[in-house]
């Protein structure tokens, strides 16, 4: 390791690479799983990602601003949590909601812990456990992929005028959806836990299925993840451990009861367990930085999110796994410090 | 944060002052924090902080009446024993006068209403100021820390009933597609909200404070 | 120590004034209680009516029971062991028009109590009102505003079992969509936890309630 000194406590830069050309990277490993979004949902999805995009940018130079610091735009940063924030989020999801979702995120996820770097929690995260809380019926209205109108017209609840209850769409999702999709209005995670209904692997990879905007493309995550750790943008280890430990906690439980439990495909498959392994877990101001601790935080969110998705009141448990994950990170890295440096100086210096 | 010295003699304080103090400088809500158990926890609505806030500050008012008129008679060793019984007895007069009022303010206020015995601002104040001194001071003393907790749990209830039901005192603002924003009747919405007006108030304070200093941004690489 | 070093106040200066502040405290709490005491009388009497009138539509006043082994009695001030507390609801001219009591379970946040009308005559819970709850507000609130939910409740089957020692059927709660039987309770989709305990709490007190009042109804008739 080149001995550099950097006043912040991560990313630690250690190949010349700086911020900015790492989010750069970021935001164009996410762009492909946008454009799949959009084309499995259409309008309305595009409307959704750009309109949350714009509002935490606009969140992030308002804060800027207030704080008397200059800009932060240019690093990227903002622009990754807008359009995490949106894949997160059901592409019928109202747009007023999605900008209280990008202000949560940025005001209270980020900018009042210091901004880029200082933050605590994921952002986007913050932002999506905020409107979860608040609009829980607005978050579990899904409507169905690949509608055969989806490009030329809206859904409705789209455009809920700010502050008011979107409409009732489970009429119009019904009318919408193609022949090919098995719509009933709830995720697969959701018919598996309360109808246990399983979906089948193809419908989940093909991306037929009912969800958030931008969970159904595992394989298209994988591949985007792939290109950020071959450039070294990203830890790899998170993913590896975070699906592991899922995949391996998933297969215990299949094994003790097969009737009950869904094998560890579906885990994998279904839900945000994929799109929050690669993007959001990996986040760098947010893990920890040590190797260890590296493991033991993605092994953490793995287990816990399948603890919640088999125990939990909600189907799905990948955004608070990783919160939790978070906010273990400062402990993690403490617990797991003393032997990496034990090993490698002998002394602590 | 510099307060005001609370030992009288230091420095005289008007009647004025003694009335603004709660209110503003020493609030107990904003600056002091203190109460937060009902604070948090009652103000899901205006009208249920308000109640609160009023029958807090009635057993401010009347307990600090009470101990600071005995306050020449109370030995030293008995005095927490008599300002609890002091405290206890104007809270459970409150208890029956809402009661009376309105039983389903009653419900809603719950158990808070009985746990005024143990609000640390009212045995804050015995102990501070009321036995310390004379009646007037205590008493407009008391007055200014009772309206500086209703106005406090006041601007908590507000937000908290505008964002989580759309309305105000029940009167609905946005008409009856208002989409509740859940959270804010939760618990944690409390504290969120909470967490902004805490925000405000020190960001206007620190902004007060130095209008000189422009930007403190370089500073600290 | 040097508590006695110090000139300390005498133990009847000490009394005195707890006496003293005692005697002032006891005066203020009792005259606060005489001259509230008729007006909490009278919401009490005002919120009890219209929580049973509510449950029970066409009910003119109320009178509070205790049912218990010794059979059924108006509830006076202290009831006897194990007896179960009911309203008796009459009409204008003074006929039994139903009963109404309380039942509670735990929710999903806390307790959820409510009060259930119950038909003599049909033999069937015939409306429920919530007395208290503290649910997540847009899910499990829906128990006392979502129609599909009341409609459980227009004829819940209560009827006792031959030996009348408890229900013939246990109230149940099903999944949303599974009610069959007439006993049975469809809970709102995505509030199960709620509806439960509102089936739950019925039942308790319903299978405790019902065995101790059914047998003695007639007293309760024209009992003005």
């Amino acid at each position: 390791m080149t001995p550099r000194i950097e006043l912040r406590p991560s990313p630690h830069v250690v190949k010349g690479a700086s911020v900015e050309h790492i989010m750069f990277h970021v935001v164009l490993a996410l762009l492909p799983i946008a454009t799949f979004s959009v084309w499995q949902y259409g309008l309305s999805a595009l409307a959704l990602i750009v309109v949350v995009t714009l509002a935490c940018i606009a969140s992030e130079r308002l804060f800027n601003r207030l704080s008397g610091k200059p800009s932060t735009l240019s690093d990227w940063s903002a622009t990754i949590t807008g359009l995490l924030l949106a894949l997160t989020l059901p592409p019928s999801f109202p747009l007023w909601m999605g900008a209280v979702a990008s202000f949560t995120a940025i005001a209270l996820g980020k900018a009042l812990f210091g901004g880029i770097g200082c933050n605590v929690l994921n952002p986007a995260l913050v932002g999506r456990a905020f409107v979860q809380a608040a609009f829980p019926v607005a978050i579990t209205t899904w409507v169905p992929a690949f509608a055969p109108r989806r490009f030329s017209e809206f859904v409705p609840t789209t455009f809920t005028a700010p502050l008011m209850t979107p409409p009732d769409i489970a009429a119009w999702a019904l009318q919408a959806k193609s022949v090919l999709d098995g719509f009933t209005g709830a995720t697969p995670l959701a018919r598996w836990k309360f109808e246990n209904v399983l979906a089948t692997p193809a419908d989940l990879l093909s991306g037929a299925v009912t969800a958030s905007a931008g969970e159904t493309s595992a394989l298209l995550i994988l591949l985007c993840g792939a290109y950020l750790a071959a450039r070294k943008f990203m830890d790899w280890r998170i993913p590896v451990a975070d699906l592991g430990s899922a995949a391996l906690t998933a297969l215990v439980f299949q094994m003790i009861d097969p009737a009950r439990y869904p094998d560890p495909l579906f885990v994998l498959l279904s839900g945000g367990l994929m799109l929050g392994a690669v993007f959001m877990a990996t986040d760098m101001a947010t893990s920890p930085v040590t190797p260890k601790g590296v493991w033991l935080y993605g092994a953490l969110i793995g287990v816990v999110t399948v603890m919640i998705r088999y125990f939990g009141g909600l189907s799905e448990g990948v955004m608070y796994a990783i919160l939790i994950g978070n906010a273990l990170s400062p402990l993690i890295d403490q617990v797991t410090q003393p032997k990496v440096f034990g090993a490698v100086k002998g002394k602590k210096a | 944060m510099a307060t005001a010295p609370l030992i009288p003699g230091q420095k005289p304080r008007s009647n004025l002052e003694e009335l603004l103090e709660g209110v503003w400088k020493q609030n107990p809500v904003f600056v002091m924090v203190l109460g937060m158990c009902p604070t948090l926890a009652v103000s899901v609505s205006a009208m249920n902080a308000m109640s609160m806030g009023l029958a807090t500050a009635f057993v401010l008012v009347g307990s600090s009446l009470l101990v600071s008129l005995m306050r020449n008679l109370v030995p030293k060793e008995v005095r927490i024993a008599t300002y609890i019984l002091i405290i206890a007895t104007f809270v459970t007069v409150v208890d029956y006068a809402i009661q009376a009022i309105s039983l389903a303010l009653y419900d809603a206020l719950g158990a808070f209403i009985q746990l005024i015995v143990v609000n640390c601002i009212i045995l804050g104040r015995a102990e501070a100021h009321a036995s310390k001194n004379r009646p007037v001071k205590a008493v407009l003393n008391a007055i200014g820390m009772g309206a500086g907790f209703t106005i406090g749990l006041f601007a908590l209830g507000a937000v908290r009933e505008i964002l989580g039901a759309g309305k105000l005192f029940g009167v609905s603002l946005f008409g009856p597609d208002f989409q509740p924003w859940v959270v804010m009747v939760l618990p944690p919405g409390g504290f969120f909200v909470l967490g902004a007006w805490l925000l405000l108030f020190n960001w206007l304070d620190s902004r007060k404070a130095a209008p000189a200093k422009p930007t403190e941004s370089h500073a600290h690489v | 120590m040097n508590v006695l070093t110090q000139p300390t106040p005498s133990s009847a200066a000490m009394i005195r004034t707890l006496g003293l502040v005692a005697t002032v405290c006891g005066i203020l709490i009792v005259s606060a209680y005489q001259s509230t005491r008729e007006a909490v009388a009278a919401n009490k009497r005002i919120a009890l009516e219209r929580a049973v009138f509510k449950v029970i539509p066409g009910a003119a006043s109320v009178k509070e029971f205790v049912a218990g082994t010794a059979g059924v009695q108006p509830a006076g001030a202290t009831p006897p062991l194990g007896a179960v507390k009911f309203y008796a609801a009459y009409d204008q001219a003074g006929a039994l028009k139903g009963i109404a009591a309380e039942g509670a379970a735990k929710g999903y946040a806390d307790t959820v109590r409510v009060l259930y009308a119950y038909d003599p005559e049909k033999q069937a819970i015939t409306g429920i009102g919530v007395v208290s709850m503290r649910e997540t507000p847009g899910i499990g609130d829906k128990i006392h505003s979502d129609p599909a939910f009341l409609k459980n409740f227009v004829a819940l089957d209560a009827q006792l079992a031959a030996d009348l020692k408890s229900l013939a059927h246990a109230i149940k709660v099903m999944k949303h969509g599974a009610k069959q039987n007439p006993w049975e309770i469809d809970a709102i989709a995505g509030a199960t936890v709620t509806s439960k305990a509102v089936g739950k709490g019925i039942n308790d007190s319903a299978q405790k309630l019902l065995p101790l009042l059914v047998p003695h109804l007639d007293t309760l008739q024209g009992g003005k």
